[in-house]
């Protein structure tokens, strides 16, 4: 592997993308989860969802304006790093970018703004049309950009010309052949990721005080959790067959990605599901193999007879890097089953009525607080590497995209990156976990003077400083 | 379905024009509106106290997100309809962009760490101000850069990673800082009450004075980088149309400096609005038609017919809704910021 420029900005866009993703992944899900507990709390004056509420936001404004930041870097590295795929990809690809800008990151921005800090200047409605215009903005923003991604994997409605992709019906650009699936995925993916996110801090504040603590420390966390769970265990069998389906659409339109997902690298019919192996890309083969015969095909084709497609059966050159697709995808679908024995277990201890009790069961939900990040990161892997060596499917290589750029800039701003985003990431977490170790407000402090009624001061996030002193907190500010 | 022919010739010379006018408009309301939250953030140090700072964060904490995302705007509208010239200029200005960007994060996060800190509160006051200031420096520098041209060949940048670092530029990233000082400061003077406005309003005379200076030795300079801009200001009839530009420049200078000392609250932000737009007008008066100077024009660099419509069509229907709901959330946050921020943080209301 020889450090070029290639090689670095490949480096540079997986290490800054990876970042990036996941805060988009805890945001969407988050702001769809601030809107349902505005909404509770609007509808039933019980100021447990208030109090959810300003401590989410609180979590929320962290996690958005690391997303913020972080994206914007996105949006110039096509050109500084890329600029030959700019060129091949912009007639088509620059305008969907644009939609995302002009229809997505300015109505979150400004609706932020008011959410975080308008709502005694604009009242209840108007301050839970601000949450809904935030949780639609980072959908909307999730539709163009999985569909600009959608399309450099399963590129259509285009003709080339002049050696570049140049657009010939739109409808067919936007909704490209792996477009909705995708983007069903990978919604659904970041509203789990949330689940578990909220799931699991909840459970580490449960942990936190014995089950006998004052019903009012525990009352807000335990709702959240269950909330959560709720969600998870609904959801994660949706999300299930959403992966299942897009299994299909791989097979159909990317047969070399999943070759290389699958470890198939002889075209056959009745192909076991392999659970574990090693890729050897040099013999051609897998070593270690453990697997279940015929399952494969049938999971793949819905027929225990059904073909699947071999890395074999295109060059060499032509193949993505088969132990890398192989193993995210294993530790994505590993992830996605632990997800789904979390959500059983959760029901399961509902009817038993010791959800908020059991000990082991709070242990493991906290366990999987990151697991939502790791299946929706190691999905991506899963898909931007298995779609290599093209940057777009069978149109470009990623070796033709690079940027007239000298390696040593390139190197500079690696490391730049690295170490910025160290830091960065690191205060982020501290000042995160600070947040989490002092939790929502008991819901005894506000019971008495505004249950039931309208609140004269409403939840425009308190957000006093949360180092030091513990026990501190700002008084109501009456 | 929704394809639009390539055939209208009249069309592949009027939406380049549309769009340079477009990513024009998007390119000066990002300078004017992070104009001010970074020139915010470059008084930010001198500020007297804790109290001063909290207040002034505050007073833009609310739309900085917001005013951001017209810079994402101006990278993705050159990608969008231009996207030669993206691919031109971006490679070309590696080095300042990147810098700036990793200037930006410092000062964005700083808006929410700051908030949740006491002992580390330092270390975001100072990325706050550094990342505001380099930001603004190495944005400066891009615009430099941009004002004196690129090597390229065909539709390649032929250049190397530091054409970019030249007197000049160095000189207009100075600039810049002057410039987003001055109304940073004006929006001080606008937003904040006491001593801190008075403060405020010593500040925009000193940046007026600077800006004045570096617009003066500036627009000197430019005419003498290349000889289109020479001979497009130095000729007859153009320098009866253009003569203006300067005049009305010197003049609204002058207001601004009255303005400030009468004691005025609004006017002067806008004062200092119209003098940016000035020079930007001088800018684009130097440079149009060409956006990859000196080689490649706005019709070079431009998408298919096709492609600009697609875009132009979003563009028609989404940025007036765009532009009436930020004018919203500035319209909620209107007036003067409260003395005490309370709680340390944003929460105080």
């Amino acid at each position: 592997m020889e450090l070029d420029a290639l090689m670095l900005s490949r480096i540079q866009f997986a290490f800054t993308i990876s970042f990036h993703i996941i805060f988009p992944a805890f945001t969407i899900g988050l702001a769809s989860w601030l809107a349902a507990l505005e909404f509770n709390w609007l509808r039933t004056g019980n100021p447990l969802y208030r109090n959810l509420f300003r401590f989410w936001v609180k979590i929320f404004a962290v996690s958005f304006g690391l997303g913020v930041v972080s994206g914007i870097v996105m949006s110039y590295q096509f050109g500084t790093n890329w600029s030959r795929f700019s060129e091949y990809t912009g007639n088509v690809l620059g305008p969907v970018i644009a939609y995302e800008v002009i229809t997505a990151f300015f109505l979150e921005a400004a609706f932020l703004g008011i959410m975080l800090f308008g709502w005694e200047k604009v009242g209840d409605r108007l301050h839970f049309f601000a949450t809904c215009m935030v949780a639609l903005g980072t959908l909307i923003s999730a539709f163009w950009i999985l569909s600009a991604n959608s399309w450099m994997q399963t590129p259509d409605g285009y003709a080339i010309e002049n050696g570049k992709a140049v657009p010939v019906d739109w409808f067919r650009i936007v909704f490209n052949p792996s477009f909705p699936l995708r983007y069903a995925h990978m919604v659904m993916g970041c509203y789990i990721t949330t689940a578990f996110a909220v799931a699991g801090m909840s459970a580490w504040m449960l942990l936190r005080h014995p089950h006998d603590a004052p019903e009012a420390k525990l009352a807000a966390s335990r709702r959240s959790m269950s909330m959560a769970l709720w969600f998870a265990a609904i959801f994660v069998p949706v999300q299930i067959v959403i992966g299942d389906l897009h299994g299909l659409a791989v097979l159909k339109h990317q047969p070399t990605k999943l070759a290389a997902i699958e470890g198939n690298w002889e075209r056959m019919s009745n192909m076991p599901l392999r659970l574990f192996a090693v890729p050897d890309e040099e013999a051609e083969t897998n070593r270690y193999e453990i697997g279940i015969p015929k399952i494969g095909s049938w999971v793949l084709t819905h027929a225990y007879d059904g073909v699947v497609p071999g890395l074999k059966e295109v060059p060499r050159e032509d193949r993505p890097p088969v132990w890398p697709v192989f193993f995210s995808f294993r530790i994505m679908v590993g992830l996605g089953f632990a997800m789904l024995g979390i959500g059983l277990w959760s029901l399961y201890l509902r009817w038993k009525g010791t959800l908020f009790t059991n000990r082991t069961f709070l242990t493991a939900t906290m366990l999987m607080t990151p697991s939502g990040f790791g299946a929706v990161l190691f999905g991506w892997f899963t898909a931007e590497i298995g779609r290599q060596p093209y940057v777009v499917y069978g149109l470009l290589r990623t070796a033709d995209a690079v940027s007239p750029v000298a390696a040593g800039a390139v190197t500079a701003s690696l490391i730049t990156f690295l170490v910025v985003y160290a830091f960065v990431f690191g205060f982020g977490s501290y000042y995160l976990a600070k947040l989490l170790r002092r939790g929502p407000d008991p819901v005894e402090d506000i019971r008495g003077d505004d249950i039931g009624k309208k609140p004269k001061r409403p939840l425009s996030v308190p957000d006093e400083g949360i180092e030091g002193r513990p026990g501190h907190r700002a008084q109501p500010a009456e | 379905m929704f394809g639009f022919g390539n055939e209208y010739e009249g069309l592949a010379f009027w939406l380049p024009l549309i769009w340079s006018g477009l990513i024009a408009v998007a390119v000066a309301m990002y300078v004017i509106v992070d104009g001010f939250d970074l020139g915010v953030g470059i008084l930010f140090k001198a500020a007297y106290s804790e109290n001063w700072r909290d207040r002034m964060m505050f007073s833009v904490a609310p739309i900085w997100d917001g005013n951001e995302t017209w810079l994402i705007l101006g990278g993705g509208g050159l990608f969008a309809v231009f996207h030669i010239a993206y691919a031109v200029l971006m490679p070309a200005l590696y080095v300042p962009i990147i810098l700036m960007l990793i200037a930006l994060i410092f000062r964005g996060v700083a808006f929410e760490f700051r908030f949740k800190s006491e002992r580390s509160k330092f270390l975001w006051d100072n990325a706050f101000f550094f990342g505001s200031l380099l930001a603004t420096f190495f944005q400066g520098m891009v615009l430099g850069a941009f004002v004196q041209g690129f090597s390229t060949d065909g539709r390649q940048f032929t250049g190397g990673t530091f054409d970019f670092l030249t007197p000049f530029s160095v000189v207009t990233g100075l600039s810049l800082i002057c410039g987003y000082g001055l109304l940073g400061s004006t929006w001080c003077v606008m937003k904040t009450t006491g001593e801190l406005e008075i403060w405020a309003r010593r500040m925009a005379v000193r940046f007026l004075i600077a800006t004045i200076i570096a617009m003066a030795v500036v627009s000197v300079w430019v005419p003498f980088l290349g000889r289109q801009i020479e001979a497009r200001w130095f000729s007859w009839p153009n320098m009866a149309f253009l003569a203006p530009i300067p005049l009305i420049t010197i003049y609204t200078a002058y207001r601004l400096f009255r303005d400030l000392e009468e004691g005025r609250h609004y006017r002067p932000f806008f004062l200092a609005i119209g003098l940016f737009l000035l020079g930007y007008l001088g800018l684009g008066v130097s440079l149009f038609p060409y956006n990859v100077p000196p080689n490649l024009t706005i019709w070079d660099t431009a998408n298919t017919v096709n492609s600009q419509l697609f875009a132009l069509v979003g563009f028609a229907i989404v940025l007036p809704i765009t532009f009436a709901y930020t004018a919203y959330a500035y319209y909620v946050f209107r007036g003067k910021v409260a003395d005490e921020i309370q709680g340390g943080g944003y929460g105080y209301h």
